[in-house]
């Protein structure tokens, strides 16, 4: 087999990811690293300018808050995820972020303005933008940061980190990471740190996707993320949180186009097949949401009851497909204008908004349209419920267990949710961001770069407090490193077991090796057993403490198996990296679900053997958990839920 | 199919260490078949037709097909991508096409300031100040419980 040369950098802050938690790390570091003399490290799996979930661009920021109070903001996100959210974390991003978003019009991005100058509002706290480089734009700030670092900053691309290394002494600080080069000359990466802030996104493709063919990579979240962050991190030792609150997000079928600028901005109804507003139907008194209370009777309605609505007319009623009324909302907002010349032009800029919704986010969407002649002002779209993705910082909550900043605490807080440094995990050293921060959703992408922002902050802080580097153990490298080709070693070792005859009626693809199997199907067996025993959509997000248990001895196998599973190239071995890490966000997952006796998110996944909320025994804590590399061991642990700030009326959105 | 390349026009990026469309992607989908001096993607099926590779080609040389297992054939969109802005073409199945125009940024490229214009603020390594605030948040302090 080929030998990688190992190659070994030494910082002291490494920004794991280069996302948008990841690009405010990096502004944010680089200001705090000069004043203070460290160095800056950034390592991203793929181009800094187009990785993570916005690679693509976006067409809306979805947190601002403006003249709001970061109360109000709480009010929404606690009402959002029935009641379970870290009022510190939350507090503490939504006082940063309008900052975030003037800094971005600042970088360049265009966010759309009215006549009298103000930002758009697509709903009360989203702002509609021109989207197309919102990645690059940021990126680029980003990298004019580092810059000013001069040797003491530097962006690695194109290195996807597979582990955490610990420090020789103690077991529970981070010391550095290794990760494999995945261009030529394709070097073994290992990076010593003083601290690491791990922002890898969430996690797609653990479960099955609705479109198991060419369509596969189209699911909602973009297929290049697998759940490094939380991986990374509960492999490390950290405690995890609320790794049973997944997302399913509602929208557009197949294409997956969003769905906020018609609900926000063009106040468009949802309808079910035969025009029931399913919606207005479960809130009214008597409606299904009463059975949720208290989160079903205020509106917003929380996103999973949204879900919850639409599945119960699907699967229960019958009463699908549900049909965003794209064409009446249209024709209402035109029929505003005063005269028929106005009312054409309100079209075309109607109809403009609503195509850049898709160009700037899901170009699939509006390929979809247009190969079905799908015209939004003539005809309804259908939406349905996706697959559960991985994303803390929209409207799930997974994640690490982070402290929080220390004045946003009350006495009860303080010695719970507060211990030195904000955003550092329960590993010495370790920090997170974005998707990676647990019970602090709805941050989106504006929220995300805040966070990294203030995590930057502090890892900052703490490698000027702890001036000390940790101590890497060479020989645990030598054998990492070892561990981390191995999939391509099998391969070798076993590829000549392929015979080409066709005539001869045994021929083998390289694929069906009896002494091995390829990363993909891998990633399939994972996807198999999560949408079957683990409510996926295949079983309409319904199981039991039964199917529960069945998903964790079949992912025991996967486990098991992991040293069958071959790598031909490096390409294929990042796979196979990707997928070690999707199935230890599953078992995560599988461990939360089986553990909470409740069914608290319904529209998200239920719990048939427990259909109903379970106010009294779950509505005032948190699901964490820990787990134990050496020995395999999960450590479930409750953690309360405190009440800083007592709430009062929701705010909208 | 997600992306592929239209052979004739592709040039291998002219055989320069890396081509873009092997650069930009996120998933590591492009590669080089270097006898052919011609790009291709290597696992289809992990595309998201995020038209990174389409939009930064030098020749215009990629392009998308709708996912053949839920688009009818024969719909298309092309995006060209300028400095400032982006025409985007759709064509739809039926014949129809319809054209947009969205600018994409608001300054030259390469020139975001990391502290977005406002300047870097008073804040030290022990309070909550990040380093462009108050100015960004365009307030005179950061908001704190009891406020
Ligand atoms: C389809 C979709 C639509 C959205 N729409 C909106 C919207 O309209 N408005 C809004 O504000 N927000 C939106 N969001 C949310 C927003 O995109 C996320 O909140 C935000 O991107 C999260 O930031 P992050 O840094 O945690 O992750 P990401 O931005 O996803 O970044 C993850 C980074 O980690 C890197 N990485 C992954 N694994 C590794 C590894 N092992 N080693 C090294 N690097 C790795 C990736 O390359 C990437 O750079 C949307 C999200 C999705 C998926
Ligand atoms: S970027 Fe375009 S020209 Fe260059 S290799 Fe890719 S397809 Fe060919
Ligand atoms: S469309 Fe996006 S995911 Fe597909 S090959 Fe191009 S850059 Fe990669």
């Amino acid at each position: 087999m080929q030998e990688f040369a190992t190659k070994e950098i030494t910082t002291d802050v490494l920004i794991i990811g280069g996302g948008m938690a990841a690009t405010g790390s990096a502004v944010e570091a680089a200001y705090w690293g000069k004043q203070n003399g460290q160095k800056v490290t950034v390592v991203d799996k793929a181009a800094f300018d187009r990785s993570g979930a916005v690679a693509m661009g976006l067409s809306a920021i979805n947190q601002y808050t403006g003249e709001n109070s970061p109360i109000d903001y709480l009010s929404y996100v606690q009402q959002d995820l029935m009641g379970l959210c870290r009022q510190d974390l939350v507090m503490d991003i939504a006082r940063h972020v309008s900052g975030s978003v003037h800094m971005f019009e600042g970088f360049g991005l265009p966010i759309w303005k009215d006549a009298e100058g103000n930002y758009v509002h697509e709903g009360r706290w989203q702002l509609m933008i021109n989207g197309e480089s919102y990645k690059l734009i940021l990126a680029e700030a980003a990298k004019n940061a580092i810059a000013t670092l001069g040797d003491d900053g530097e962006i690695i691309e194109r290195v996807f980190v597979t582990e955490l290394l610990m420090d020789k002494n103690d077991k529970n600080r981070v010391a550095g990471a290794v990760g494999i080069d995945i261009r030529e000359p394709y070097d073994f990466y290992v990076f010593k740190c003083k601290v690491a802030i791990v922002a890898c996104g969430g996690a797609v493709h653990v479960f099955r996707p609705r479109s198991t063919g060419e369509g596969l990579g189209r699911a909602w979240y973009p297929p290049w993320q697998s759940g490094s962050t939380s991986a990374l991190m509960q492999k490390a030792g950290a405690e995890m949180t609320s790794q049973e609150v997944i997302f399913i997000p509602a929208r557009f079928k197949d294409g997956y186009g969003p769905v906020g600028a018609w609900f926000l901005l063009f106040k468009a109804a949802a309808t079910t097949a035969s025009g029931v507003n399913y919606m207005e139907e479960g809130f009214k008194e008597g409606g299904e949401l009463h059975n949720w209370l208290p989160y079903g009777a205020v509106k917003p309605i929380p996103t999973c009851l949204r879900n919850h609505l639409m599945m119960k007319a699907i699967y229960e009623k019958g009463d699908g497909p549900i049909l965003m009324q794209t064409a009446d909302a249209i024709e209402r907002i035109a029929s505003e204008a005063p005269d028929e010349k106005a009312k054409k032009k309100k079209m075309k800029e109607l109809e403009a908004e609503a195509w850049e919704d898709f160009l700037d986010m899901t170009i699939s969407q509006a390929i979809l349209w247009a190969s079905k002649n799908v015209y939004p002002e003539k005809q309804p779209s259908e939406i349905a419920p996706s697959e559960p993705y991985f994303i803390g910082s929209h409207s799930g909550a997974s994640g690490a267990w982070c402290s929080g900043p220390e004045d946003l605490q009350n006495d009860a807080s303080k010695s719970e949710y507060f211990w030195g440094y904000n955003r550092m995990s329960t590993v010495t050293g370790m920090f997170s961001a974005g998707d990676g921060v647990g019970l602090s959703s709805h941050k989106f992408s504006s929220g995300s770069f805040t966070e990294g922002r203030i995590a930057a902050k502090a890892a900052i802080k703490f490698c000027v407090e702890n001036a000390d580097m940790p101590e890497v153990d060479m020989d645990k490298v030598s054998y990492i490193k070892e561990k981390t080709y191995a999939p391509m070693k099998l391969y070798e070792d076993n590829k000549g077991y392929s015979v080409v005859d066709e005539k001869k009626g045994y021929t083998y693809s390289e694929e069906i090796n009896p002494n091995y199997i390829d990363p993909k199907m891998f990633m399939f067996r994972i996807q198999k057993i999560m949408d079957e025993y683990a409510a996926g959509w295949g079983s309409q997000y319904t199981c039991s403490a039964i199917t529960l248990n069945i998903a964790l001895d079949l992912l025991k196998y996967c486990r098991e198996d992991l040293d069958k599973v071959a790598a031909r190239d490096i390409h294929e071995l990042m796979r196979y990296w990707e997928n070690v890490h999707r199935l230890l966000t599953a078992e995560a997952h599988v461990r939360h679900k089986l553990f909470r006796e409740e069914t608290r998110w319904p529209g998200y996944y239920y719990r048939a053997d427990f259909p109903k909320l379970e106010e009294d025994a779950w509505g005032k804590v948190f699901v964490n958990s820990k787990w134990d590399d050496e020995t395999g061991e999960w450590e479930m642990i409750k953690r309360d839920n405190i009440d800083i700030i007592k709430l009062g009326e929701v705010v909208g959105q | 199919m997600p992306s592929f390349v239209i052979t004739e026009k592709c040039d291998g990026c002219k055989g320069q260490d890396k081509t873009a469309c092997m650069y930009i992607c996120p998933n590591d989908l492009m590669v080089l078949d270097k006898d052919r001096m011609k790009a291709y993607n290597q696992e289809p099926a992990m595309c998201w037709e995020c038209y990174n590779c389409v939009k930064i080609c030098p020749q215009q040389a990629m392009d998308v097909r709708g996912y053949a297992d839920f688009c009818p054939v024969g719909a298309s969109v092309v995006p060209l991508r300028g400095s400032e802005d982006i025409m985007w073409t759709v064509k739809f199945r039926d014949g129809g096409v319809k054209r947009f125009k969205f600018p994409i940024r608001s300054n030259e490229e390469g020139s975001a300031p990391p502290d977005g214009g406002f300047g870097f603020g008073p804040g030290t390594l022990d309070d909550q100040l990040l380093a462009t605030e108050p100015a960004s948040l365009r307030a005179d302090k950061l908001w704190t419980l009891g406020d």
